[in-house]
């Protein structure tokens, strides 16, 4: 089947059969590394990306089911050159190990911020959920708090 | 660069500087940095302009540095990057030596065509540790051969030259490496210099950045399960669900015709099928029937009556007076404690990219033993091992799961029977139930104290599945020569010298599926055995726990940076014993591989909850080549050791291994981290030491000491359960 979406700011159609995990279409045909895959379950969340800004687990989402939306991947998160503010703070604070699940997690952390300017560490336990074998948990909440202040310093 | 850029480079048309060496770092057994001589006359023999993706030939030493015309050098890494920031710290220490800017440095992983392969692995905490000397030696050596060459060039003497960030200036004119190299006919090799000393070091010592984090944050493809080849194909092989289930035969009828297949691939051990895409291929796999043939339906029962103290046989790997009369006599305390069979759980799965052409083999792929992957690949394709070239990739975690991956024969296999590039991984059920998992073990303690609470004598029995013993790193003769399998008893010595009598004994058991090297090997189950042991007899004695500790430590070198660390770790975090507001402290330390750490908790129950909030780690690696990325190490294998420690639990149900997907095999997340991580780092040793492991060590008895203080129950098996 054809399925028609923007992704990244720009407009894409592809012919794939249908039920095909979104994560494929995004890895295989548009050639995006950054979405991983961890598990093809939705229970690691090393592959969230953006569907109409909402955080989704790509593995587990049927390609027809994209038709018409906006996409975001780990590589449209930013704009042109300037990283988003939650990539800032993973830098600064020096987040990656193996780095494999963390575009996953910047990807839930950001949209986390739209709907929570400033979370509560709470707030963070409950909407980050993913899993990190390398166990960053400790600096990516400082990340997230730090993610936060820059957001609404941008503002 | 992306794994797609690593393509062919010959006919490059820019001339290249390669600095090679002879220099063996396969040295987890202390094996050294052999051959200095011999390393001399490789240079002499090979710094000249040779292609750096091209060497098909054993005898050439390997490449460790490339000199490119913008002035960058290229360190070529023989150790795999998983996220224990390797690639970080060797370049901190190559630039150092080299007199560069850090950022005119790219680590990259060393190609096996390019002959700077580890012989061994990377594992074991030892990759910083191993390469302390022999790189930085190599950076010296050829810093003195650009500045000969420069002083030539610039008609000057070389002691009357400036070096800065790789531009070396005299006699009012300067030249950057980059131009030196590429107008170098024929090098002269000098003796190594002189290494620098510590108040010299610009980058060893500081908190520098990863090289890999801007990569690692924008998403770039460095991954195995990023490589690509041009015209590739997906493969799907089809793994077994059942414990110790051999290939017997396959009904591929069905999948022949399905949608995108190409081929359906049938080997003497495997069954796979190549399709044109992922989704194909696995769709196509599940229309495959197999024939198993397995010994028995094996049950978690069968399990654990194997993993038993006094079952098998017993070697005695540590002994010091008599502790067996002692411990013969009245009043002997005796306690023993369990671990489940773990998962590595890894979020890449593993898998491999590779390209079989006539008498030519490439595999990309993510390994931490790039070498035997190499030799596994060449002997099952009939191939010389120079045929072969593995391209390691950046590693979506070890943890010791990639100290195997023969899957990168079965990849082959697949690309040759189609004669295309094929990638094939696994599926999470199938990594759940084709783990190399930790072993089980049981660790049964004994002990007699004084009448002024000092241990007197003391026993550790160690019984678990092999971690070294069968691995692939391991040649079959190391289980006759060393009797006991190391990596089931790491952390199992008693590390409390000043006990009189003392003994460890290591039981081995056999299972019957695949047991090995998980993070810290035997470390975190002994120490969790003999730590909470010992708060056990601090309590019977009366005593403070870490006094307790103190007093029985040997006053030696290695005790003394002990005692260091257990006092830094108390000191802050205010160590006190007791329930206060409804938390408790817990304490425990060891050594590992040379590296003490000490633990200190802060820990409360709520219902049957056990909350970690706090962890103090004090941790002595000796020199920390990089104090963040120390720390990073240490806060990860906390909170990866007390996911072990809490969570996590494989079991055994009618033949299979489960659970086969995150959640039900349950492991930490942010929820469960630790609020606060406080890391002291002391450095009571002139070189690096291990990082990666040791601070997983003390964190399972340290937080059942404290469960215990919140609620007098003693867990004695993991996962600690109320």
């Amino acid at each position: 089947m054809q399925v028609s979406f923007n992704i990244n700011g720009t407009p894409q159609r592809v012919e794939v059969e249908e039920h095909t995990p979104l994560l494929w279409v995004i890895r295989d045909i548009l050639d995006l590394k950054g979405t991983k895959f961890g598990c093809g379950k939705a229970a690691c969340g090393a592959c969230t990306i953006h569907v109409d800004g909402e955080a989704v687990r790509s593995c587990s989402f049927p390609v027809q089911f994209a038709e018409g939306k906006n996409i975001t991947t780990i590589e449209g998160l930013g704009t042109g050159d300037a990283l988003h503010p939650v990539q800032q703070a993973w830098i600064e604070e020096v987040v990656p190990q193996c780095g494999y699940c963390q575009p996953g997690f910047m990807m839930a952390t950001a949209a986390m911020l739209e709907k929570i300017p400033n979370p509560t560490d709470e707030d963070i336990d409950n909407n980050i959920v993913n899993v990190c074998r390398c166990a960053t948990y400790y600096r990516m909440r400082k990340a997230i708090h730090r993610a936060a202040e820059i957001k609404s310093a941008n503002l | 660069m992306s794994q797609s850029e690593t393509k062919e480079k010959k006919g490059f048309s820019r001339r290249k500087f390669l600095v090679r060496s002879a220099v063996g770092v396969g040295v987890l057994f202390g094996a050294g940095y052999l051959s200095r001589p011999l390393w001399r006359r490789s240079l002499a023999g090979f710094a000249n302009s040779v292609d750096a993706f091209y060497s098909g030939d054993t005898e050439t030493p390997p490449l460790w540095f490339e000199i490119l015309a913008d002035n960058t050098i290229t360190l070529l890494s023989p150790k795999v990057e998983m996220g224990q920031g390797t690639f970080t710290s060797l370049a901190q220490m190559a630039a150092d030596e080299l007199e560069v800017d850090i950022n005119q440095l790219k680590v990259v992983h060393a190609p096996t065509s390019s002959g700077n392969i580890d012989g061994f692995s990377t594992g074991g905490s030892t990759s910083v540790a191993s390469l302390w000397v022999p790189l930085r030696e190599l950076a010296a050596t050829m810093r003195e051969m650009l500045k000969n060459e420069a002083a030539k060039m610039l008609g000057t003497e070389v002691s009357a030259l400036t070096l800065q960030n790789g531009v070396i200036s005299g006699n009012g004119k300067s030249l950057t490496y980059g131009e030196i190299a590429k107008d170098v006919e024929s090098w002269e090799i000098p003796d190594v210099p002189p290494l620098k000393d510590r108040s010299a070091y610009k980058y060893i010592g500081q908190p520098v950045p990863r090289v890999d984090l801007r990569d690692k944050v924008i998403g770039a493809p460095i991954f195995g399960m990023d490589a690509q080849m041009p015209d590739m194909l997906y493969g799907s092989v089809v793994r077994p669900h059942l414990i110790g289930a051999t290939f017997v035969s396959a009904d591929t009828s069905a999948a022949e015709n399905m949608p995108g297949v190409v081929k359906v691939v049938v080997e003497e051990d495997f069954v796979g099928v190549v399709a044109e895409s992922y989704q194909q291929a696995e769709n196509a796999k599940q229309a495959i029937k197999v024939t198993w043939e397995t010994e028995k339906n094996w049950q978690l029962a069968d399990i654990e009556a194997m993993v038993e103290v006094g079952k098998g046989d017993p070697v005695t790997i540590q002994k010091a007076g008599s502790p067996g009369s002692i411990l013969s006599e009245a009043d002997v305390i005796t306690a023993e404690y369990r671990s489940p069979i773990g998962a590595h759980a890894q979020i890449e799965p593993n898998g491999a990219v590779a390209f079989v052409d006539s008498d030519r083999a490439t595999v990309m792929i993510s390994t931490q033993v790039v070498s035997i992957t190499r030799k596994e690949v060449a002997d099952r394709l009939g191939l010389d091992v120079e045929q072969v070239d593995i391209r390691p990739t950046y590693l979506g975690g070890g943890f010791g799961r990639r100290l195997h991956t023969p899957n990168a024969v079965q990849v082959a296999l697949l690309s040759r029977a189609v004669g295309k590039p094929v990638k094939c991984f696994f599926n999470r059920k199938e990594e759940f139930q084709n783990d190399t998992f930790r072993p089980p073990t049981h660790n049964v303690l004994k002990a007699r104290m004084d009448e002024n609470g000092l241990i007197q004598a003391m026993e550790h029995n160690i019984s678990s599945g092999d971690v070294m013993f069968g691995s692939a790193l391991i040649p079959g003769i190391a289980g006759t020569l060393l009797g006991a399998d190391v990596g089931a008893w790491r952390g199992g010595m008693i590390q409390y010298g000043k006990i009189p009598n003392y003994q460890a004994i290591s039981w081995r058991v056999k299972l019957p599926f695949a047991t090995s090297w998980w993070r810290s090997l035997g470390l975190l189950a002994n120490t969790f055995a003999i730590e909470s042991f010992m708060d056990e007899l601090a309590i019977k004695a009366g005593k403070d726990p870490v006094q307790f500790r103190l007093d029985q430590i040997q006053d030696d070198e290695a005790g003394h940076r002990l005692r260091e660390v257990i006092r830094a770790a108390a000191d802050k975090a205010g160590w006190r014993d007791g329930v206060h507001n409804g938390r408790a402290m817990g304490f425990a330390a060891s050594t590992d591989a040379n590296t003490p750490c000490a633990h200190v908790v802060e820990v409360s129950v709520e219902g049957d909850q056990i909350k970690v909030h706090k962890v103090t780690c004090a941790i002595d690696p000796g020199l920390a080549v990089n104090p963040d990325q120390v720390r990073a190490q240490c806060e990860g294998s906390i909170i990866m050791g007390q996911s072990a420690v809490l969570y996590e639990k494989m079991t055994v149900e009618d033949g299979e291994l489960r659970p086969v997907i995150y959640g039900p095999y349950r492991m930490a997340l942010m929820r469960d981290a630790p609020k606060e991580i406080d890391v002291v780092i002391l450095e009571n040793a002139d070189a690096p030491g291990a990082v990666g492991e040791p601070p997983m060590g003390p964190i399972g008895a340290a937080i059942a000491n404290a469960v215990f203080r919140l609620t007098n129950k003693r867990l004695r098996e993991m996962p600690l359960t109320l």
